[in-house]
C-alpha cells in the first residue's frame, strides 16, 4: 500500500491561484504536486496542450518557475535544449521538467520523446494524460481508451482500440526511470517526482489526469473517478527502473469491477455490455502480467 | 592561418571561432560535413560545446530555440528537406527574437530526389522573419558565420548563412582561418538579458491575445528595417579586426553599365567573369552580387542599379507560376520604374550554369527593347 507521508509536509507552492484551468482539472492538481517535489530550481517546458492556456495569457504566468512554451511536437527536445543551456552555464543542479498532454506525448511529440529517451537526456518528462485532445474539444488520441466517446469517435464509431501502452514503450528504451501515477494518489505522485529528481538521465512519469469536461463527469468527482481507475487495476501504479525492474506500488486487496469506473463517466455510456466484459478481461490479463513481471524482476 | 577547405568545413571553423555553446543537428546531404566536423571539434576539445545529435531537423531547431531562450549561443545546419521540416520552428525562432545562427546549404527539393544545387529551399522561407545572407566563396562562408552571430545578437533576429550545394559546400578553396583573439574581440560572449533565468518566474511564448500579438510582430518588422545598418557597422568592425569585408551587395563594373545582372551566391563568380568578357567586346555590362536577401536591401539596390538601362536577374530557383524569386523581389523594388527587367531562371536541380549561358542572357537583353516573357528559362533541353 502507499504510505501517506510526504505531501502534507510540503508547504511550498509553485502554482499560484488565478490559473485558467477548468474546475476539477487533474492536470492542474498534478503539476502542483510535481513542482512541490522539484522545487524552485526548476525550468518547465510546455508544448501545445491544455497547460499552454492554463498557465495564463501574456504577460501573466501562474507558475513560480521559468516556463518555456514550445511547439506541439517538441516537448522532449525543447527540454533537452534547456538542459544543454543550463549545463554549459554550469547549472547542472536545475531540474528540467517537460510537461505535456497525451496528444503531445503519445502522438505528435512521440518522435522527439523517443529521441530524448534513446539519448538518455537528463530531463523529467511528465505526461498528464486526460485521454483525448481536450484543449481542442475532446478529439481522440492514441491515449483514448477503448469504448470511449469523443467528438471524433462519436456514437456508432466509438474508440475500438486499446490505448497505447506508453510506459512500457518508454521503459523499452532502457531509461533509468519510468512510472505511472494518478492525481488521486498524491503521495505516490510526489514521491515519484522526488525520486525522478534524484536520478540522472531520462525520467518519464505517466500521470492519469481526469478531465471532467471530456470524461463527462461532475467536476466534484474528478478525484473519485481517478481513484477508481487504479482500484479497478485499469490504471495500476508501478515503476520500471532501467527498463526491467518493475515495482507495483499499489496492490488493492479488494477488487473493484471495471464497470464501476466506466459507469461513473458519461464518455463510456454508449459502451455495450459485451465491450465492458471485454475491457474487464483485458484489464485482468494486463494486471496478471504486471504482477508476474514484477515478481520476476 | 591559410588552409585549403571545403565550404562546409569553412562553416565549421566559423562556428568554432564563434564559440557556439549548444549545437544541435541532423545529417542531410550536402550539409553533413558541417556538423561532422563540429562534432569532431567538440570531441577533440577544440570547441567547448554541447553537441546534441537529435532525431530530426525539426528537433534540431526546437533544441536550439529552447537553449537560446535560456541564453546559450546556439548553432544548427541543414539543407533542403531538412529546412522545410524546420519551417514551423523558423517562425518560432524569429517570432521569439532569438539570436540563432543556422547554415543552410541550397539544395533542390523532391520529387524526384535531387541533392544538387537550387535556391528554392531557402527562398521559400523568406516570410519566416529570418535574416538571409548568401555567400559566394568559402572564405565568405567562414567570415559570414562569425558575423552572423554578432548580427543575430545585435538585432535579436535569427540569421541563415546560405551557400550553394557542392559548388561551395564540397569544393576546396584556400581559406584564411583567423586567430581566435581578434574573433573574440569582435564577438564577445553572449549576454542576453532577456533570456530566462533559473529562480525568476518568467515565461517565453505564452498565449498572446489580440491585444498584444500585433505589436510583437510590428516590433520584429521595424527591427528588420534596421538590419542593413547594423550589418554595415558589423562589417566595418570585422574589417578593422580581421581585414575582410563583403557588403550587403557588391556591384561590379556597374558605374557606367547599360546592362546590370543581379545574382546571388556562387553565381557571383561566373557572372563577374562574363561581365569582363563582355567589356572586352565593348558591351557595357555590370553585375550586382546580392548577399542580403532578407531584409531585401531595396535602397542599396536601387542606388546600385541607377546607371542601368536594362536589368537582368539570374535566378536558380522557381516559384511556380510566378517565376524567379529574386526577379520578383527586384520588380517589386523597382515599382514605378519603367526600365525593363529580364527574369532568367536557370540551373534548377543542379544543372550547370555555364559562362556561355550567362553571356547568352546578356545578348538576349541586348537584342530586344524589353522581354516578351516575364520568366525566361535558359539552358533547357527541349
Amino acid at each position: 500500500m502507499i504510505e501517506p507521508t510526504y505531501i502534507l509536509e510540503e508547504t511550498n507552492e509553485y502554482l499560484y491561484p488565478g490559473h485558467l484551468a477548468c474546475q476539477g482539472c487533474g492536470a492542474t492538481i498534478a503539476i502542483r504536486y510535481v513542482l512541490k517535489a522539484l522545487g524552485k530550481r526548476t525550468v518547465v517546458v510546455i508544448p501545445a496542450c491544455c497547460w499552454s492556456i492554463i498557465s495564463g495569457l501574456f504577460p501573466s504566468s501562474c507558475l513560480d518557475v521559468p516556463l518555456v512554451h514550445t511547439a506541439f511536437e517538441t516537448a522532449a527536445v525543447a527540454a533537452t535544449g534547456v538542459r544543454a543551456a543550463l549545463d554549459v552555464q554550469g547549472q547542472e543542479d536545475v531540474n528540467v521538467l517537460a510537461w505535456a498532454g497525451d496528444g503531445g506525448t503519445f502522438d505528435i511529440g512521440f518522435q522527439a520523446l523517443s529521441g530524448a529517451a534513446e539519448r538518455n537526456e537528463d530531463i523529467l518528462y511528465c505526461c498528464y494524460d486526460n485521454e483525448a485532445y481536450m484543449n481542442t474539444g475532446i478529439q481522440r488520441s492514441s491515449a483514448t481508451p477503448e469504448g470511449a466517446w469523443t467528438t471524433t469517435t462519436p456514437k456508432g464509431g466509438l474508440e475500438d482500440r486499446p490505448k497505447k501502452d506508453i510506459v512500457r514503450i518508454m521503459a523499452a528504451h532502457g531509461i533509468p526511470y519510468a512510472a505511472t501515477a494518478n492525481v488521486a494518489f498524491p503521495d505516490d505522485l510526489y514521491r515519484k517526482a522526488k525520486k525522478a529528481a534524484s536520478i540522472r538521465g531520462m525520467k518519464f512519469i505517466h500521470i492519469l489526469s481526469p478531465c471532467p469536461t471530456g470524461w463527462r463527469i461532475p467536476s466534484s468527482e474528478s478525484i473519485e473517478v481517478a481513484r477508481l481507475a487504479t482500484l479497478t487495476h485499469l490504471f495500476p501504479l508501478y515503476e520500471v527502473e532501467n527498463g526491467t525492474r518493475i515495482t507495483v506500488n499499489d496492490q488493492p486487496s479488494r477488487k473493484v469491477p471495471v464497470a464501476r469506473y466506466l459507469e461513473a463517466q458519461g464518455r463510456f455510456r454508449l459502451m455495450s455490455e459485451e465491450k465492458v466484459a471485454e475491457v474487464q478481461r483485458n484489464v485482468d490479463a494486463r494486471w496478471k502480467r504486471l504482477l508476474k513481471e514484477a515478481k520476476e524482476k | 592561418m591559410k588552409k585549403v577547405l571545403m565550404g562546409n568545413f569553412a562553416a565549421s571553423h566559423g562556428v568554432r571561432l564563434a564559440r557556439a555553446q549548444v549545437i544541435s543537428a541532423y545529417p542531410i546531404t550536402p550539409q553533413t560535413h558541417v556538423v561532422e566536423e563540429l562534432s569532431a571539434m567538440v570531441a577533440r576539445g577544440e570547441l567547448k560545446a554541447k553537441f546534441i545529435k537529435v532525431e530530426s531537423e525539426h528537433s534540431a531547431l526546437a533544441c536550439c530555440i529552447s537553449a537560446s531562450v535560456m541564453g546559450a549561443r546556439v548553432f544548427t545546419a541543414t539543407s533542403s528537406h531538412g529546412l522545410l521540416l524546420m519551417h514551423e520552428l523558423l517562425h518560432w525562432a524569429a517570432g521569439g527574437r532569438l539570436p540563432i545562427v543556422m547554415v543552410a546549404v541550397n539544395r533542390a527539393i523532391a520529387p524526384g530526389w535531387n541533392i544538387w544545387n537550387e535556391q528554392t529551399d531557402t527562398l521559400s522561407q523568406r516570410d519566416t522573419g529570418w535574416i538571409q545572407l548568401y555567400c559566394a566563396s568559402n572564405q565568405e562562408i567562414l567570415d559570414t558565420v562569425i558575423q552572423a552571430f554578432r548580427l543575430a545578437e545585435t538585432v535579436k533576429i535569427p540569421v541563415m548563412v546560405i551557400y550553394d550545394a557542392f559548388i561551395l559546400s564540397h569544393t576546396y578553396e584556400p581559406v584564411d582561418i583567423p586567430d581566435p583573439d581578434p574573433v573574440d574581440a569582435f564577438l564577445p560572449p553572449l549576454k542576453n538579458p532577456e533570456a530566462l533565468q533559473v529562480g525568476k518566474p518568467q515565461a517565453f511564448g505564452s498565449v498572446t491575445s489580440p491585444d498584444f500579438h500585433m505589436e510583437f510582430r510590428i516590433k520584429l518588422h521595424e527591427t528588420y528595417g534596421r538590419v542593413p545598418e547594423a550589418f554595415e557597422k558589423i562589417e566595418k568592425d570585422y574589417e578593422a579586426l580581421i581585414g575582410r569585408r563583403y557588403g550587403i551587395l557588391e556591384p561590379y563594373r556597374c558605374e557606367d553599365a547599360d546592362l546590370i545582372m543581379i545574382a546571388a551566391g556562387s553565381l557571383a563568380g561566373p557572372t563577374r567573369m562574363v561581365v569582363d568578357g563582355l567589356r572586352q567586346k565593348g558591351i557595357k555590362a555590370g553585375r550586382i552580387k546580392l548577399k542580403m536577401f532578407r531584409p531585401f536591401p531595396v535602397q542599396l539596390l536601387l542606388e546600385a542599379l541607377k546607371p542601368a538601362k536594362k536589368i537582368l536577374v539570374l535566378d536558380r530557383n522557381l516559384s511556380p507560376g510566378t517565376g524567379g524569386i529574386f526577379a520578383h523581389e527586384v520588380r517589386a523594388a523597382l515599382k514605378g520604374d519603367s526600365r525593363p527587367v529580364w527574369g532568367f531562371v536557370a540551373g534548377l536541380g543542379g544543372r550547370d550554369i555555364t559562362p556561355d549561358l550567362i553571356e547568352s542572357m546578356f545578348f538576349d537583353a541586348l537584342g530586344a527593347d524589353a522581354p516578351v516573357l516575364t520568366t525566361i528559362f535558359k539552358g533547357v533541353r527541349l
